[in-house]
């Protein structure tokens, strides 16, 4: 019986022995690290509409092949492509991606023409967190079209120290 | 000189399309990492990249912090001339690298 009763202040103490060390170490570490700068989906916003303008923004069209599940965040295959003749008069002219999370939205910006023959780019790029990355494609007549991809990140990019 | 790696075919039909790869070695630094005192690291990456086609524009593409080290870039043009292909990455910190490549086309 008298163990029984030994075991919760044993656990107790070393609770509080454990919460001091860690409230100590919190408070050494807090003002040496650097605060991560993030882009909100607010600077997201804004960063689309510098784009985009006032022109309305369609959904569709821009595919994203990026994959669902990223262990690594520091390169992750990314591939956007549009559906698009590429012809003199009607052609992609240039895509853009963003993202949600990073400490900053922009990702990639390409210009394309009718000379591109097929409005399609890969590349590898970061992701801070897991969360939603937008291509918008601008089209030879204005247009806009975006579509969005959601992605998880095992480990993320960028933040951690060296 | 930073080593560039260019992967396009050296012989194409007219009117095709082809796939053009690059790869150029940079550590893309962001500027957002901590170095071990603490301090940011200073941002040092590749801002813009620029593909001619016998010196006509065919693609363009600004970088940001967020692509992957060593930037890997895939696209797409139509072969319609014999020529060279000539690429052109510019940076931070005055980085500047250039890489060209013959294509014949019949």
């Amino acid at each position: 019986m008298t163990r029984d009763d030994d075991m919760p202040q044993a656990t107790r103490r070393r609770f509080l022995i454990e919460a001091a060390t860690l409230a100590g170490a919190v408070g050494i570490a807090l003002p040496l690290a650097v605060k991560p700068a993030s882009a909100t989906p607010e600077s997201m916003r804004a960063a689309i509409r510098k784009v985009v303008g006032e022109a309305p923004l369609n959904k569709g069209r821009v595919k994203i092949d990026v994959p669902p599940l990223i262990e690594n965040g520091n390169a992750v295959p990314l591939t956007i492509s549009c559906e698009s003749p590429m012809t003199a008069g009607d052609y992609v002219k240039a895509i853009h991606v963003f993202s949600e999370k990073n400490p900053q939205p922009n990702i990639v910006g390409v210009q394309l023409g009718p000379r591109s023959g097929r409005a399609a780019v890969s590349t590898r790029i970061r992701l801070a967190d897991s969360q939603k990355v937008i291509a918008i494609a601008q089209m030879s007549d204005g247009s806009f079209w975006s579509n969005e991809a959601e992605v998880i990140v095992t480990l993320a990019a960028c933040l951690e120290g060296v | 000189m930073a080593r560039a790696l260019i992967n396009a075919p050296a012989k194409a039909k007219r009117g095709d399309i082809i796939e053009i790869k690059t790869l150029i070695s940079h550590n893309m630094e962001t500027g957002f990492r901590p170095d071990n005192t603490g301090k940011a690291v200073p941002r040092d990456i590749i801002t813009d990249f620029i593909c001619k086609y016998n010196g006509q524009e065919i693609f363009r593409a600004e970088l940001f912090p967020a692509i992957a080290a060593n930037p890997f870039l895939t696209f797409y043009t139509v072969a319609t001339e014999s020529g060279t292909l000539s690429f052109e990455w510019t940076g931070d910190n005055g980085f500047t690298a250039t890489e060209s490549v013959d294509i014949t086309v019949e």
